[in-house]
Formats: structure tokens, C-alpha cells, sequence
């Protein structure tokens, strides 16, 4: 992929050239992402109209319809946008870093797992703030644990964390589908609504809207975690960290430090996300509550290239897909296998779209005929 | 840049023409769609449909045998009745989370006003939702809150489905005893698999009442349960059937929601009776019967009370009399012979009233008759059985409340 120009023998139709950087202006690089989600709207009309009876409008005005089609409809793609940005924040330093973190799903179901611990056996036996307070202690100290034996591992002895994370994410599945098996004897693996007379342990609506401190929260979370990267010692340690290790030895960074601060970190944001998918969301614990946002992060945390502010953009737009999915299936009686290859496809196509951006095609002799 | 705005118009343009193209199909269709349902003169009172918008809430989507049996039931309703399309709204995919919730409520801005939700999880949710929107009427499968939750807009359902699943036990149990007849296994040899999803009454209800349907022919039957903890794995389902095939089992059945385990049976030529789906098309050779919950009278019930601004039952259970509990298709290619003619007999039986499938004279527990059994029937999270289930000699299964509650492990069968 490096530098193919300097292949003499026979001369290519054309080569891939990297782009140096800030060589693209900004309009022209919106440019080409606008260019390419209209090819992928292209795309998604001719299957629609190889593969079902639709109107490609009426779908594309559905897929819109999803998120802003009622104020609730507003509300509820806020707080898809909010659980997956939380989790895409948790995930950004470590990446950032170069720690392939597999594990959020895990580190959520873990925090997760610790606030229903509490929930459930305490109750309504103290104050309800103060239940609150200590289902978001425990969820954070259970997603750094669940951080940190990777990350400790990794420190001393160079295991490999993508598969040492991934695999954290089964103990974790078991442990939750364990711990519900010994909470629901009945064996029907359904938990429902825990505590739904006293509301013990749940977060209480914020004028009204449910989900609001949930936002709220994720919100200040993007803001620190923004400034945290770019302005502190630790954020710039980390990128040191990522870009090569053997400089941040030379310059007197203690590597094995910074992953360890870095991962614990992750952890707990990841269990912070737990913790708002138990007390402000669900109300209860299934085995598939992170609902594979785990791993929907780190697209997320990609596309965005680790800028927290940028990751709303991108957060916002795998949710507004994926609600958009659901109604295109609901609205045109369509299974939802359809809506997820649209989705799939508009997907595909700015993922694409950041390769004509990172590298330039040129044609060996650009006077000669394409074809 | 001028480059760019040209191909910009044309891709603009091509998206038109493809919009309009497909405008130009969807006419047609809707054209031919007008004219198809006139044969269908309802046979029952027609009452006017035209305020009805039913929202039903899936777990999974048509892949699921169990999602696609409730999806296919309302669309045959639909039809029936008349119904156009902006009248039903059927949301699938839908978690028991928070987001079930989330569902119902909007499918009450879309201007529901029955909202059925298909899956045992989403019971406390749709719960929820029906305390908030008393004018909205709440129908959830398989729940077991409704019949003391005092909440007159919350509605459980079900159907004996053990009757059916004893149906095509004797089914089964008339194709083993043919193996049997023509020297193919002994009768010690006669054990059946059975894949189920949770170790929950649910399930256990359904694969005695199978057992005991097959030991109605077969007294020597014995049964290995195998579970998959999930409802829709096609993966471990296969797996799972696989190994009951291995470990001799000479016919399986099922209670999981994929074809993972009749395209098993179908592989290694064991005969299969499947659940919700007619698994004829996937394995010829192999599916013997299955049984249905047909979900279409239950509608039809839910849709007629609201359409007349009448109440209906909290708690409901179909039976085979009111056309919920159904056999599908026997497949004359594998049953054994007579053996409609012998479903023909059990059914009126069961119509008539004679038949238990519950006896206590036809199983022991632990080497002894069941004469009393503590159901937990109401569902106040203690988990502690409460209502005498066992009297006039038979358990009474779904009597006291529509989802079932037997939960006994009965002699014979084996938990792996």
C-alpha cells in the first residue's frame, strides 16, 4: 500500500497514494462524504426497488421518521445516542492508546451486574439516594476490575489484550446469566422490572423526562473526557503511548503505568454505562442488556478518530440509523433483515468514504481513456 | 468543482427516476391488493373495524418460529377482518429491556389502541404501560400477572397447548411403536430427545404433557431433555439435537424457536415433531407432526371487545375448542399408519371432557402418585407455590391462571 510509483518495469493504470496531511481543504473533504452518502442512498433506492414494492422516498423519509417523528421518538434516539456515546468514551482512551479494549461489553455487564447486586438485595432498606450512590460505586469498581486484569496482564507480561479482553466478555455473560439463575428460581431467566412499586434504586425522571439525567450525564462526560485528551498530562501520554512505545520509554513516560491508569479508566466509564443501563434505563439485568454496543463503540470511536466531540456525530448516526431501521421494518411491513442492509449499506459507504480521504488515486497518464 | 455538480444532478436525477419507477409499482400492487380480500365474507358478525390500530411487539422476527407464528396469525386476521395495512403495526426485534417499553409507547402516539406483546420478559413493561394508558388495551402471551394484577386494561393469554403437545405425542408414540413393530430398536430402546429452551414451567409442561402422550402408546418411553438456555439459537439447537441423536435417542421434539433441530433430524434421518411451524418444507423426510398455538381467535376476540367498546377477559386460555390449540399438517410420509385415525379418537376425547393429560394414575414422582402439588401460581416473587393444582385425580394445567404451571420432573424423563 506504501509507494507503488516507484515500479518502473510496468507502469499501473493507476497508484494509491497517502495523502499528506491537511492537504484536503475542508469543504472539499464534506464534499466527498456528502458524495458518498448519496451514492449510498443510490444504492439503498435500487435495492428497494429490486426487492420490495416501495417507494425509495417514502423509505428514506421513514429512516428520518424513526428519530424525528414524534417528540418521544426525539427523546428515545437521545438516550440510544447517549448509552452508546458513554460507552464509545469508555472505550476511546485505551484505543487511543493502542489497547485493543474487546471488553466493554463485558466491563458494562459487569457494572451492570454490581448495581442490580444492590438493587435487588438491599432494596428499599435505605434511603434511596444513598442505594443510588452505592449501585454507582460498586458498577464503577466492578468495570475496573473487569479493566484491569487485562490491563495488569498486559503490563507484566505482554499477554495479548484483544483476546484476553474478548474472552473477559463470556466470564462476564455467565457470571450475569449465573446470578439470575440464583435470583429467578423459576428458571424462566426473566428478571422483569426489579423494585417497580418502590422505584428503589431508580434514577428519578428529571422534569418529567426519564432519560434525561442519563443524557445529562454523558453530555458533562464528553466534555471532560474532550479536554482530558487534549489538554492534560495523562491525555498526552496516552498518545505518545499509541503512536510508539519505545518513544514514550525514551522520553520518560512509565508505559506500563499509563496502560494500567488508562485502562482503569476505561473500566469504569464502562462501568458507569452499566450503572445507566440498570438504575436510569432497564431496571432490570438480562445477559444482552449492553446489546452489543460493546462493540458498536469502537466503530463509533474509529470513524470519529478518538475526538469525543466528533464521536456525538458519529454516535448520532448509528443510532438514528438503527432506529431508522426499526421503523422502515414497522412502517412497510418489512422484515428487518431489509432495513439493516440499508443501514448496512449507508454504513459501508463512509466508512469508504475515509479512504478517498487518507489516500489519493492517480492516473499514470491522465490524458489516456479511462476504459 | 464544476465536474462535481455535474455528477451531483446526475445521481440527483437517477434517484428520481428510481423513485418514481417504484411509485409506478407500488399502484399496481395496491391495485391487485383491493380486489383479493372480497371473498372473504367474514362468517361472524362484522362489526366496525375501522377505529382498530393493533400494534404487536415481537422478540425476534419471522425467522423465530415461535415470533412468525404470532406475526402470520395476525396478518391471517387482518385479512379476515378486513383490516388495512396502516391498521397493523408489528414492531420485531424488540429486547426485554427498557426498550419494549419504549415500544409500546409508541406505538400509543402512532394511535394504538391494543398493543400485544409476544415474549414472557416484556410482561412487567407492557405492565408498566398499561398503569400509564388506562384507555389502551394491553394483551401479553404467556404472562402470569394479569389474572391478580387488578390492572382492567392489562390482559394475559395463552392455550392448553399440552393438549396438543399430547396429541402429537401420540403421534410420536405411534411412530416408535411401528420402529418397534418391524424389529428396528426394542422396546427399552424407545427413548425420546427433547430440546428444550429454560428449565422453566413453561417448558416442562409442554415436553411432560409430549411424554405422556407418547408413554399413552408406549409404556416403555423414556425421555432426555437437553437445554439451550435461549429461545432462538439455531446454533445450539442443532448441537443439541445432535447430541440427543447420539446418546440413542430414536425421535426428537422441541421447545426452542429455530429449525436448528429438525435440519438436525432431518441430517441424520430421526423422526421429528416440531413446534409452532410446519417443518414439512425444510424436512420431508423426518417431520412427523406439529403442534400450534393458533394466536388468530384470541385476536379476533381482543379486536371484536374494542371495536364494540366492550371488556374481555384478564386472563384467557385457548383450548382446542376454540380453535386455539391446533395440529399441523400430519405428514403421511413418515407417520405410522392409523395414526389419524387414532387423533381423531384423542381429540374428541378431549372435547368431550374424558381425558386428562395430567392423570395422576398415568405418572409418578419419585416412585409415588402425585396427590397434592402447592403451583406457584400467583406470580408475587417469592417463588413459593401457593394453589392447590392436583384434585379430581388429574393436575389442573392452566385452569387457574392461562400460562402454564406444572413444574413437576415426572419418572422417565432425564434433565441433561
Amino acid at each position: 500500500m506504501m509507494n507503488n510509483s516507484n515500479s518502473k518495469v510496468r507502469e499501473p493504470l493507476f497508484h494509491i497514494v497517502k495523502r499528506s496531511k491537511d492537504a484536503l481543504p475542508t469543504w472539499k473533504s464534506w464534499l466527498i462524504r456528502g458524495i458518498a452518502i448519496l451514492f449510498s442512498l443510490l444504492v439503498c433506492a435500487l435495492i428497494i426497488v429490486l426487492l420490495t414494492d416501495q417507494n425509495p422516498l417514502d423509505v428514506f423519509g421513514a429512516l428520518v421518521k424513526g428519530s424525528f417523528g414524534s417528540k418521544r421518538k426525539f427523546w428515545n434516539l437521545l438516550q440510544s445516542l447517549a448509552m452508546l456515546l458513554c460507552i464509545s468514551l469508555a472505550v476511546t482512551p485505551a484505543f487511543k492508546m493502542k489497547f485493543w479494549n474487546l471488553g466493554a461489553e463485558g466491563q458494562v455487564l459487569i457494572g451492570a451486574l454490581c448495581s442490580m447486586v444492590l438493587m435487588f438485595e438491599v432494596g428499599d432498606r435505605i434511603p434511596n439516594f444513598l442505594l443510588i450512590a452505592a449501585m454507582l460505586v460498586s458498577s464503577l469498581v466492578g468495570g475496573i476490575v473487569w479493566g484491569l486484569i487485562p490491563a495488569v496482564f498486559k503490563a507484566k507480561w505482554n499477554t495479548n489484550e484483544s483476546l484476553f479482553t474478548l474472552m473477559m466478555n463470556y466470564i462476564a455473560i455467565q457470571l450475569v446469566s449465573f446470578a439470575i439463575m440464583v435470583w429467578v428460581p423459576s428458571g424462566s431467566s426473566v428478571m422483569g422490572l426489579v423494585n417497580s412499586s418502590t422505584r428503589a434504586g431508580w434514577i428519578p425522571e428529571l422534569f418529567g423526562q426519564k432519560y434525561l439525567v442519563n443524557i445529562l450525564i454523558v453530555a458533562v462526560l464528553t466534555v471532560c473526557m474532550f479536554i482530558y485528551l487534549k489538554y492534560s498530562k495523562h491525555g498526552y501520554e496516552i498518545s505518545v503511548v499509541g503512536e510508539s512505545e519505545n518513544t514514550a520509554k525514551y522520553i520518560g513516560i512509565n508505559v506500563k503505568k499509563v496502560i494500567i491508569r488508562t485502562m482503569i479508566l476505561s473500566g469504569a466509564l464502562c462501568g458507569l454505562a452499566g450503572f445507566l443501563l440498570v438504575a436510569g434505563t432497564n431496571h432490570t439485568l438480562s445477559k444482552d442488556l449492553a446489546g452489543g454496543n460493546g462493540f458498536t463503540a469502537i466503530m463509533v470511536s474509529w470513524l470519529a478518530k478518538f475526538n469525543p466531540i466528533v464521536m456525538v456525530v458519529t454516535s448520532f448516526l448509528i443510532a438514528f440509523l438503527q432506529r431508522g431501521a426499526g421503523e422502515i421494518a414497522t412502517n412497510f411491513n418489512l422484515n428487518t433483515s431489509i432495513a439493516d442492509i440499508l443501514t448496512g449499506i449507508i454504513i459501508f459507504f463512509i466508512i469508504g468514504s475515509e479512504f478517498f480521504l487518507n489516500y489519493q488515486i492517480k492516473t499514470t497518464k491522465s490524458k489516456k481513456e479511462d476504459k | 468543482m464544476k465536474k462535481f455538480t455535474k455528477i451531483l444532478a446526475i445521481l440527483l436525477a437517477l434517484v428520481f427516476v428510481f423513485s418514481f419507477a417504484a411509485c409506478g409499482n407500488k399502484t399496481d400492487n395496491d391495485g391487485e391488493k383491493t380486489t383479493a380480500p372480497a371473498s372473504d365474507a367474514g362468517s361472524e358478525v362484522k362489526a366496525d373495524y375501522s377505529n382498530i390500530k393493533f400494534g404487536l411487539i415481537c422478540l425476534h422476527d419471522e425467522n423465530s418460529t415461535y415470533d412468525n407464528n404470532f406475526i402470520s396469525a395476525l396478518k391471517e386476521v387482518q385479512k379476515e377482518l378486513g383490516l388495512s395495512d396502516d391498521q397493523i403495526l408489528i414492531k420485531t426485534n424488540i429486547p426485554e429491556t427498557d426498550a419494549c417499553l419504549s415500544a409500546a409507547e409508541e406505538l400509543i402516539d402512532e394511535g394504538c389502541n391494543i398493543i400485544f406483546a409476544d415474549s414472557f420478559g416484556h410482561e412487567t413493561y407492557i405492565l408498566q404501560a398499561a398503569q400509564e394508558n388506562p384507555d389502551v388495551q394491553f394483551c401479553h402471551a404467556t404472562g402470569t400477572h394479569a389474572h391478580d394484577a387488578g390492572v382492567p386494561n392489562f390482559h394475559n393469554a395463552f392455550a392448553s397447548i399440552y393438549e396438543g403437545r399430547y396429541l402429537a405425542g401420540v403421534a410420536a408414540g405411534l411412530k416408535i411403536q411401528e420402529m418397534i413393530d418391524a424389529g428396528t430398536i426394542t422396546a427399552d430402546q424407545a427413548k425420546i430427545g427433547y430440546v428444550g429452551a429454560f428449565p422453566y414451567a413453561e417448558v416442562k409442561s409442554g415436553y411432560t404433557s409430549f411424554f405422556l402422550g407418547v408413554r399413552s402408546i408406549v409404556a416403555t418411553a423414556t425421555m432426555e431433555v437437553v437445554y439451550t438456555n435461549s429461545w432462538f439459537d439455531i446454533a445450539l439447537e442443532r448441537e443439541a439435537a445432535l447430541k440427543l441423536i447420539n446418546d440413542g435417542c430414536v425421535l426428537i421434539s422441541q421447545h426452542a424457536d429455530s429449525e436448528g433441530a429438525p435440519k438436525a433430524c432431518e441430517e441424520k434421518n430421526v423422526p421429528n415433531v416440531a413446534y409452532n411451524i410446519n417443518t414439512a418444507s425444510v424436512a420431508p423426510n423426518t417431520a412427523l407432526v406439529s403442534s400450534r398455538i393458533n394466536w388468530a381467535p384470541y385476536y379476533k376476540l381482543a379486536i371484536n371487545a374494542v371495536a364494540n367498546g366492550e371488556s374481555f377477559a384478564n386472563d384467557w386460555t385457548g383450548t382446542i375448542a376454540t380453535g386455539s390449540v391446533e395440529l399441523l399438517e400430519l405428514n403421511d410420509a413418515v407417520a405410522a399408519e392409523g395414526t389419524q385415525a387414532k387423533l381423531d379418537e384423542v381429540k374428541a376425547q378431549f372435547e368431550a371432557g374424558t381425558l386428562h393429560v395430567f392423570a395422576t394414575d398415568t405418572f409418578t414422582v419419585g416412585g409415588k402418585t402425585l396427590d397434592t402439588y402447592l403451583a406457584d401460581v400467583n406470580d408475587d416473587g417469592t417463588f413459593t407455590g401457593e394453589t392447590e393444582a392436583v384434585s379430581d385425580g388429574y393436575f389442573h394445567e392452566s385452569e387457574y391462571r392461562s400460562a402454564p404451571y406444572f413444574d413437576i420432573l415426572i419418572d422417565g424423563i432425564t434433565e441433561v
